[in-house]
């Protein structure tokens, strides 16, 4: 496709899906947190701090972050086959390398903070929606956090730069996907990953787009924080 | 070594082995280095090592992709090549490196995978693309990039009667490869930005960003390392991989 005119959805280039934030999702957890961008769902369970096993990873100086994404099996038209693939791997480490830089772990010597991410209904944008669940569930849990961090993926169809792929727009030939996490306040970098063929300009204007688009999630990842403690203030 | 050590130097704008900081130590590459396998290379980076085969196998075509080849690539993080590996099965270190590397060659198009089609629907090449690294000091994922390449570059399809391998006899057919797209790991050290770092440098890596090339084409990154980045730095660090990729290239003959 050499040009794309009109977006398959009819959204704009620069138009995100419909979002939607909730904390306190899972009533066990320390802390949790759903996050939902168009059809993709995903949902984030914090677990810690807690005593980390076994010993041999503990570390006297700072407590450690350990994230696990999973796709559900019924999450994608074809079923997925449970239990982790290597896909699901990677994006457990640069899950837990893009939520890192704003946490303060410091405090925990020898602890654990556990992050579960489970996919329950995909299109596109999976990690990313697991990673603004995961800070707002770490948000919840009342881990020591130096600002939150959103996450969306941006990329280039045929010609155009645009915000949150869907499904279809990834499928398209030669579509580069580029998923990105921006940090709340510094707008710094914590997630980048590329999978396409861009120009250096067409990614510097690809990740402006994701900030701008970050900061908007950041606005409702905030927005679902007050809801939440409102609502428990009021009780 | 010390890190702190390592850190004053580099706040000095120097290194341990007095290299600049876009400099790379000097790389080896050498190809035919095991026979059974249908093509193989070993790159060395300074002390860094790793041996690259690839296998060949007749597998069926994904049902998405009926007249398309595939490439796999593994990799084993063996004890051999530092005391921070440990047996097992892949861990997430291994994981992400075979990725990286797959991913560059995959979104590159450095190989057209409808040539390794055999039997459209029916019957596919599958290219194993196995990576060893034998000496870990720093910088596997740019060694094994290249390994990868050069490996590539020089592997001849085995005979095949009825659909199946003869292995051990090779044909004059090589894997053509359509582009050399190379790897360029940067770590950001508090301010600083250095090219090629070695183990001790990694020690003390704030953030780490690969980035594959191809005549000022990006085609795969990926970001790893504890903490942020700014988008000036990854401006800069895509800037030095554009202007470099053209002498790393030149190394695969």
């Amino acid at each position: 496709m050499t040009s794309y005119d009109k977006r398959f959805s009819g959204r704009k280039f620069d138009e995100m899906r419909k979002m939607e934030a909730k904390v306190g999702v899972i009533k066990r957890a320390d802390g949790s947190a759903l996050f939902r961008i168009g059809e993709t769902i995903a949902i984030a369970a914090v677990y810690g701090p807690r005593e980390l096993h076994p010993r041999f990873l503990q570390n006297p100086e700072t407590g450690i972050l350990r994230c696990n994404y999973d796709m559900a099996s019924f999450s994608v038209p074809e079923r997925k086959k449970p239990g982790p693939t290597r896909r699901q791997v990677e994006i457990s480490l640069v899950t837990e390398k893009a939520l890192l830089p704003v946490l303060d772990l410091k405090q925990f010597p020898n602890a654990v903070v556990d992050v579960f991410i489970e996919i329950i209904q995909a299109n596109s944008g999976t990690r990313c929606a697991g990673i603004s669940a995961a800070a707002l569930a770490l948000a919840h849990a009342g881990i020591p956090m130096k600002d939150l961090v959103a996450s969306v993926s941006v990329g280039k169809v045929g010609n155009k730069i645009l915000i949150d792929l869907d499904k279809e727009e990834e499928d398209v030939d030669d579509a580069t996907d580029i998923p990105l996490a921006v940090t709340g306040r510094k707008k710094e970098i914590t997630l980048l990953q590329l999978d396409g063929n861009v120009t250096k300009k067409d990614l510097v204007e690809a990740i402006k787009l994701a900030r701008h688009g970050c900061e908007k999630i950041n606005k409702i990842q905030q927005k679902a924080l007050k809801e939440f403690y409102g609502s428990e203030n009021g009780q | 070594m010390d890190n702190n050590y390592v850190l004053s130097l580099i706040q000095q704008n120097k290194r341990l082995d007095d290299r600049k900081f876009d400099e790379y130590r000097e790389i080896k590459i050498e190809t035919g280095i095991s026979k059974n396998a249908e093509g193989s290379a070993r790159c060395k980076i300074g002390d860094t090592e790793v041996v690259v085969g690839i296998k060949m196998a007749v597998g069926e075509p994904y049902t998405d992709s009926p007249d398309e080849g595939t490439i796999i690539v593994t990799t084993e993080l063996s004890p051999i090549a530092s005391p921070l590996f440990e047996l097992g099965p892949p861990g997430s270190q291994a994981t992400e490196l075979a990725r990286i590397v797959d991913r560059g060659i995959r979104e590159s198009k450095a190989l057209d995978f409808k040539k390794l089609c055999i039997k459209k629907g029916e019957k596919i090449w599958m290219i194993f693309i196995d990576i060893y690294p034998l000496n870990d000091d720093g910088n596997l994922i740019d060694a094994s990039v290249l390994a990868a390449l050069a490996a590539l570059k020089h592997a001849r399809f085995p005979k095949l009667e009825d659909d199946k391998i003869l292995y051990g006899e090779f044909t004059s057919k090589k894997v053509e490869l359509e582009k050399l797209p190379i790897t360029f790991t940067f770590g950001k050290i508090n301010d600083k930005i250095l090219v090629d770092l070695d183990s001790h440098e990694e020690t003390v890596i704030d953030a780490r960003l690969s980035i594959s090339v191809h005549e000022g084409n990006i085609h795969a990154m990926q970001k790893g390392g504890d903490k942020a980045m700014s988008l000036e730095e990854i401006e800069k660090m895509v800037d030095i991989a554009i202007k470099k990729e053209k002498e790393l290239r030149s190394l695969i003959k």
